[in-house]
Parts: structure tokens; sequence; C-alpha cells
């Protein structure tokens, strides 16, 4: 397919990753998964997605925020999707809408876990036309 | 239906209109309370006007700004912090004055809301404190009857169950939708790892149910003198299936007749799990070793695989609840989390140990030791 978009995908659970990727296989991506921070990051020495969609915690608690980062710094115009189910299960409450959160979570989208792949679509449609 | 009254301290009019609007139709149901909670909203257009309304009936959440035109937020939620009222506060706040938001919730704020927010930021932030008002209330009701809870196992279990939850839900609605095909058969490997995400749920019910029963001390426990060894042959014989099916092999070190006074269903959960995991993190064709020692004051028993092993770093954290190593190693291999921390607690009211060596790649080896004959007294506390 022609002018095709790559979307990384990493998330430790294999059903999420598994189901994922069936919904964005539908809308029209290609996509490349990994079940981990450390595969994701050999990954991206390689290939330079066009939009990632991290899960945040995997090996570590913060493995998505760690892959945010060096994903900026190695590709600074690929858009980052951080999905989780954190902010619902935990105390922990944090948004990327402050100037003050964007510089320490480098991520263009906080998304639940859990969203409907529609609304998902739209979400990385309208990332990508940025 | 519970309620919770939530006071808007805003001198704008449209803040306080819109908080109202978005909460008005809002409800939030979670899986450990039988109630949906809704939401009754006040509105207090000055720091003043909240203070009276505070005094004259607490609320639950109070939605603060700070910039005010008499007295300042920051005072009103001194005021709920001096006076020890049970109040979750969330600052409503712009931008700018992210700093002051920042000192808020360091003096006893719960939260920030930076404005302006969206209808679904404001709905998020309510849910995470209604949330945690419910915890906190259902805490204190729990230490009031002499129990125990703990925040973070909830929050962490309830993760746990909601995963597998999730899972099976993604592939019914793949599966509804036909979305892999006509056939029953696009869909095995969906049907495949649903059962095998409810085969994981199950188990991890299962050890919550031990856990429950060692944690709530209801459960009599039948102290008897039992051979250690029987037990590990008779968890041997469980795990029989499943050690042929991966060509893992069993081997007897010194395997002697050891006495000991104990729970037999408490004994039998402990070597069922540690002989469970030597299979389970095994490699195929691997090995088992159990020895069996006893002398006049203990009884050392030792199981070690030639497993995936556990990398040093990981150790300190291996007998925490759900503290499962995740690695590419481990990760096909289904486990509740709860496994080793079970173990560790029924050992330790035996007043015995349990050590781990470990070498990545080539095996692991857990310890256990058991002081031999602790009077039925020193084991009961009594």
């Amino acid at each position: 397919m022609k002018n095709q978009r790559t979307i990384l995908l990493v998330d430790d659970d294999m059903d999420y990753l598994f189901q994922q990727k069936l919904h964005l296989e539908r809308f029209g991506y290609k996509v490349i998964t990994a079940e981990g921070q450390k595969e994701a990051e050999e990954l991206m020495n390689t290939i330079k997605p066009d939009l990632a969609i991290f899960d945040l915690m995997m090996e570590r608690d913060d493995s998505g925020f760690i892959l945010c980062y060096k994903m900026k710094r190695k590709y600074p115009d690929v858009p980052i999707i951080l999905s989780t189910a954190v902010s619902a299960e935990t105390d922990m409450s944090f948004g990327i809408t402050t100037e003050d959160e964007r510089k320490w979570i480098k991520a263009d989208l906080y998304l639940e876990k859990g969203v409907l792949p529609e609304r998902l679509q739209k979400e990385i449609a309208q990332l990508l036309k940025k | 239906m519970e309620t919770l009254n939530v006071l808007v301290v805003d001198d704008e009019f449209g803040i306080r209109s819109g908080v109202s609007r978005i909460l008005r139709n809002f409800s939030i149901s979670y899986p450990f309370m039988d109630e949906d909670i809704e939401f009754n909203v006040i509105e207090a257009a000055t720091g003043e006007e909240a203070l009276e309304a505070i005094k004259k009936n607490p609320p639950a959440v109070v939605l603060l700004d700070n910039k005010l035109p008499g007295i300042q937020g920051i005072e009103v939620l001194e005021y709920i912090n001096n006076n020890s009222l049970d109040i979750l506060v969330v600052m409503i706040t712009s931008y700018a004055s992210l700093e002051l938001a920042v000192k808020a919730t360091n003096i006893g704020a719960y939260d920030f809301v930076p404005k302006p927010f969206t209808p679904q930021e404001l709905k998020s932030s309510m849910e995470n404190v209604a949330k945690h008002y419910f915890l906190r209330r259902m805490t204190r009701k729990l230490h009031k009857e002499g129990k125990q809870v703990r925040f973070q196992f909830l929050t962490v279990l309830s993760h746990e169950m909601k995963a597998p939850l999730n899972s099976i839900e993604g592939y019914l609605k793949i599966m509804q939708e036909k979305q892999a095909g006509e056939k029953i058969d696009d869909y095995e490997k969906m049907i495949d790892r649903s059962l095998a995400r409810i085969k994981a749920m199950r188990t991890l019910i299962m050890d919550l149910l031990d856990l429950t029963r060692i944690e709530s001390g209801k459960k009599k426990r039948e102290l008897r003198e039992i051979d250690l060894s029987l037990v590990i042959k008779s968890a041997i014989e469980t795990m029989m299936p499943m050690a042929i099916q991966r060509d893992v092999t069993f081997e007897f070190n010194n395997i002697v007749p050891a006495n000991f006074m104990a729970d037999s269903e408490e004994m039998e959960i402990v070597f069922n799990n540690l002989v469970s995991n030597a299979v389970k993190y095994n490699t195929d064709g691997g090995k088992v070793v159990c020895s069996v020692e006893k002398n006049s004051s203990e009884i050392i028993i030792v199981i070690s695989d030639t497993g995936v092993g556990i990398a040093t770093e990981d150790l300190p954290k291996l007998f925490h609840e759900f503290s499962r190593i995740k690695n590419p190693c481990t990760k096909d291999i289904a486990g509740s989390g709860l496994g080793l921390s079970i173990v560790k607690r029924i050992i330790n009211m035996y007043m015995g140990q349990i050590d781990v060596k470990s070498t990545p790649g080539v095996g692991s080896s857990f310890t256990i030791t058991l002081p031999v004959l602790p009077t039925v007294n020193q084991i009961t506390g009594l």
C-alpha cells in the first residue's frame, strides 16, 4: 500500500498487543510490536515509525515514560501516545495538559486503556496530520 | 446510590455552573462498592461563603480556586487542614499558578485540575477523588473492626483482576464483529488465549483465598506432626503431568523423613508453590532436585531447578506481592504473582526462613530452614 504509515506498538500484555494490532491493521496502518521496553528500544535503533503507542508499566513502573523520553530524543517529530490503565486504578493522577507536565512526560497524548478502537483511530489520524 | 457533596469555590459563575452541569448526570461505579456514586454540587463564590458552607455541613470534596475576591483559596485549605476535617480538596487553577498548586498539594490538597479543564478532565479527577474517599472511609471502618486493609494491595489487585477481563472482552468483541473471518476456526487462537487468561484468573483467585485464609486467622489451624518429605513427594506427584509434558525430571538428593508440627494445608501450599515454580520456570528437559535434611535443631529443605534463573537486581522483590519478574524468559509462564509471598508468610509463621540463590540461565535454588520442635504455644502465639 502506498503511503502506509507505520505504528510502533509496545505493551507487555500479549493479548492487548494482539488485539490492538488487529484493530490498527484494520484501520490501514502497518504495525510493529514489542512486548517490553528493552525490545522497543532495540527496534527504535533500526526503525523510525510514524507514530508510537507505549504502555506505561512494563518491566519497570515507568518504562513508558522512559520510552517516551528516548523516542523524543532520537526522533523529536514522531508523535507518541501513552496508553495505560494506571490513573483509573491507582490514586495517581496525571495528564499532559500543563507545560510543566509536558516537560517531563514526553508524550503527545495520554489515553486511558480501553478506549474504543474508533476513538484511538481518530486520535492517531489527528496526530499524524500535524 | 451514594451521594457525595461537592463544594465548588470559584468567583467565576461560568466555572461553578460548568462544574454543576458536568457532575449532575455523572456517576461512578466500582467493583468493590455495592452502590454507584453520584455528586451533589454546592456553589460558593468567595472563600468566606465557602467557610460558611463547610462549617454548616462539611462536604466530601472541595473544588477550590485560589484566586478569590476576599480570602484566598489556600486559606480555605488551611482552615480545612487545621480543623482536621475529612474533606478532600482539589485545587482548580490556571497554568500560571502551577507553583501554587504544587504548594497546595504539599500542604494537603489531594489533587489539582488545571484551568481551563474539559468535562473529561474534571470527571477523571472526580473519579480518583471519589475512589480515594471511599477507600479511605472503608479503611477506617475496617480499622475500627480491628481488620487491616492495604491500599496498595487493593489497587494492584484490581489491576490484576481487570487485565484478564479486558483481554477476554477484547477477544469477544472481535468475535462478535467477526473481524477475523466468518469461520469459528479463524478465532482458534483467540479462544485459546481467552481460556488461558481465565485459567490464570482462577489461579489468582485460589491464591487470594489462600492468602486471606492465612491473614484473617479465622480458620482454625490444625497443628499435628507431619512428615514434610511426604508433603514434598505429594507436591511432585501433583506437578508430574506438567513435568512430563516439558520433559522435566525430579531427583532426590538425600531425602529423610522429617516430622514437623504444622498445619498440613499450610505445608501443602508451601511445597506445591515451590515445586510448581521449579517446573514452570525450568527449561524443557531440565531437572528439579530436592533434598530434605534434619538435625537436632532444624529441618533444611532445598528445592533447586535448572531453569531461567533470577537476575540479582530482581531478587529483593521476589517475595513481594504481585512482583512477577517480567522478562522474555518468563512472559509465557502463567502466575498470579502471589505464590512466593504466600510461601514466605507461612514460613515466617513457623519462625522459619526462606533463602534463594540464583544464576540467570543456570537455575535457582530455594532453601527453607525450619526450627524443629517449637512448642505448640510458640506457634499459636499463646
